[in-house]
């Protein structure tokens, strides 16, 4: 395939500029938009598809599987079941995560371009956005771009003249956290409870109505019209360390500026806080931090060197998961902070398996009373069970297991303070964390 | 259906022609009736606020879905009201990086300003106060959404004139 030469380092903010209607079809075709899907249509599926493995892209909506091998389950060739399905997972919920909701309201036609060619490079029939019901702009902005797309034969039946049609839903979710697991995402689609799916079958070859299915990350499409543009290789030259492409960072909490920056992947999370979120507010320190969301591992200010690549946080026991930092600062109390994600994960979990269902809201239980100080040290090693019983592959799905990660950590780095409450039979932080209105009824 | 019984209804409800015809327009876009019936339990929250025993009846025989399947769903889902909600639904946010930047005060500031618990509504009819995980706002916190609007960077002294802003909406 050939490349555009004019490559950016910031291909997935380039269109965001400070016009309040950059969002719009005029303006993202001014940059160059809808360039990938032009190009992509001059070649095969197969070589698209061949072009995505090879720029190596993990997909963002925080496992990081490599997208190309994913898309290479599905079912190819004149005995392929039809409809195939290509899905935008657009359902952000997790806690301290909103990088999603940025490229929604301000870059619809480059979610939607990367899902047009996903469905030519497959050889699907229907696309679905599947975006969280209170993203209210967001989805303004896609229904909009939608209609546009219709209108200038960029959907609907001979696409660009070529000979392929295709079609996008949009469906507002109806609000659960779980809906963002791509098997309950598909139940829901089909008017379910968002239960989880048991795998196999995978979705690829089995998903909506039985049919094959992809679900991607909306970032994740958003990556896709650059890579056909501007070529694999100058994707992954944008990566600082063994990951390809570039991430849209955030850091929320104590610091002075928070926000979302795209940088490259493989940018140092000391350089992160310290350079883009400018560093702690006056007067808090950093505790620790939740790397990626609400579902990570916390890890500690001797980790700011560690690159925000998948293996190398993976080797500091967290994980990138969304690439949204959040910081614990000195002030608010550890314990709070853990109870109020462990409460979200209880409320959220769909009820599915034991450890999820029971052991969550017990572990919420025992940490309201060590936040109240009615707690025992043996309480801690009940937590510590919890969280075994949580680990991978004792459930269903990847919810418990992300929901006791800050949990987990916050017990071995902030031992002390957990210990604290118990001995002093109170919260040592004075300060908002702490309430008598501990239930928030 | 049997299982029309478990759920108590003394009330009848019609669908509208309006709803009938929103939900119409649903069924032709999905191949199968039960890909409908989230979207159609929206429509009917739409126009009357929330979705009752009887309306769910009502949708049930329009769309000649099991009452049980329907009800299952809407309970399942946190933004399908089962239950009377006030003209302004508001969501503040607890999720982390709200509380970590002050989020609960403003959430008890707003229950002590209205008088009510969450998930319960002002007398008048005005307020319901039901607050939601991270609302994808963490770099502006503490956040609220309210009338599809999203009010960033709370403080508990521009709370007032947030609600008196919502009331005056409600006037015009
Ligand atoms: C409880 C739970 C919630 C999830 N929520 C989301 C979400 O909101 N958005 C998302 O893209 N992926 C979410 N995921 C991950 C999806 O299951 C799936 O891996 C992802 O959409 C695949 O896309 P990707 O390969 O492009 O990252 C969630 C997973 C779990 C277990
Ligand atoms: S881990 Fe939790 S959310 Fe996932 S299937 Fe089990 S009960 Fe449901
Ligand atoms: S935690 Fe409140 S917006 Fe994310």
């Amino acid at each position: 395939m050939s490349h555009s030469v004019h490559a950016p380092n910031n291909p997935l903010t380039r269109f965001i500029t400070q016009d309040e209607n950059c969002w719009q079809l005029n303006q993202y075709q001014m940059q160059g938009g809808y360039d990938g899907l032009k190009r992509a249509l001059t070649v095969s599926g197969p070589a698209v598809l061949d072009e995505i493995k090879e720029s190596n892209l993990r997909g963002r909506g925080g496992a990081g599987f490599p997208t190309g091998l994913k898309w290479s389950f599905v079912p190819q060739g004149d005995d392929a079941p039809h409809p195939k399905y290509m899905i935008v997972n657009a359902d952000e919920m997790e806690p301290g995560a909103y990088k999603d909701r940025l490229l929604l309201e301000k870059t619809p036609h480059q979610i939607i371009e990367g899902l047009i060619i996903g469905g030519y490079t497959l050889d699907a029939d229907i696309g679905y956005i599947f975006i969280r019901g209170d993203y209210y702009t967001a989805i303004k902005h896609i229904e909009i771009a939608l209609k546009e797309c219709y209108d200038n034969n960029l959907l609907g039946k001979n696409i660009l003249g070529s000979a392929f049609n295709f079609e996008i839903h949009i469906h507002t979710s109806a609000g659960r956290y779980i809906c963002g697991e791509e098997t309950a995402l598909i139940n829901s689609l089909e008017g379910k409870r968002a239960n989880p799916r048991a795998k196999p079958p995978f979705p690829q070859v089995a998903g909506l109505w039985g049919k094959p299915t992809i679900v991607n990350n909306v970032e994740t499409y958003c990556n896709l019209p650059h890579i056909i543009n501007f070529g694999a290789s100058w994707f992954k030259s944008l990566g600082r360390f063994k990951d390809a492409g570039t991430k849209i960072f955030g850091v929320s909490g104590r610091v002075k500026t928070p926000g979302l920056w795209e940088l490259p992947m493989g940018t140092p999370i000391g350089e992160i806080i310290d350079n883009y979120a400018g560093g702690m507010c006056d007067g808090y320190k950093l505790k620790g931090f939740l790397p990626g969301g609400g579902s990570t591992d916390f890890l500690l200010e001797k980790h700011f060197d560690t690159p925000m690549d998948y293996d190398e946080i993976g080797k500091q026991k967290s994980r990138m998961g969304t690439g949204t930092i959040i910081i614990l600062d000195d002030k608010y109390c550890p314990v709070a902070m853990v109870l109020n994600l462990v409460k979200f994960f209880a409320q959220e979990s769909c009820g599915w398996c034991t450890p999820c269902r029971e052991g969550l809201p017990w572990a919420q239980v025992l940490l309201e009373k060590i936040e109240q100080g009615k707690g025992e040290l043996s309480d801690i090693k009940q937590l510590e069970d919890l969280c075994k019983f949580a680990a991978p592959g004792n459930t269903f799905c990847a919810l418990a297991p992300g929901a006791v990660e800050p949990l987990q950590s916050a017990l071995i780095y902030f031992r002390d303070d957990f210990e604290l409450h118990i001995s002093q039979k109170s919260c040592p932080y004075c300060s908002e964390a702490y309430s008598e209105d501990i239930n928030d009824q | 259906m049997t299982l029309q019984l478990e759920i108590p209804t003394n009330e009848v409800v019609e669908l509208s022609d309006v709803e009938k015809k929103q939900i119409d327009a649903l069924l032709q876009e999905t191949l199968y009736v039960s890909g409908a019936s989230i979207d159609a339990l929206k429509i009917i929250q739409n126009h009357r606020g929330w979705v009752s025993n009887a309306s769910l009846l009502a949708l049930s025989k329009y769309i000649n879905l099991p009452l049980a399947d329907l009800d299952s769903v809407a309970t399942f889902y946190n933004l399908i009201f089962r239950q009377p909600v006030g003209k302004h639904v508001l969501h503040p946010c607890d999720g982390i990086s709200c509380d970590l930047m002050g989020g609960k005060k403003i959430r008890q500031c707003l229950k002590k300003q209205l008088k009510i618990n969450n998930g319960e509504t002002t007398r008048d009819n005005l307020f319901t106060l039901l607050p939601l995980p991270c609302l994808g706002a963490c770099d502006k916190a503490p956040v609220m959404i309210a009338n599809k609007q999203l009010f960033e960077l709370l403080e508990e002294k521009s709370l007032p004139s947030i609600l008196n802003h919502l009331q005056q909406e409600h006037a015009k």
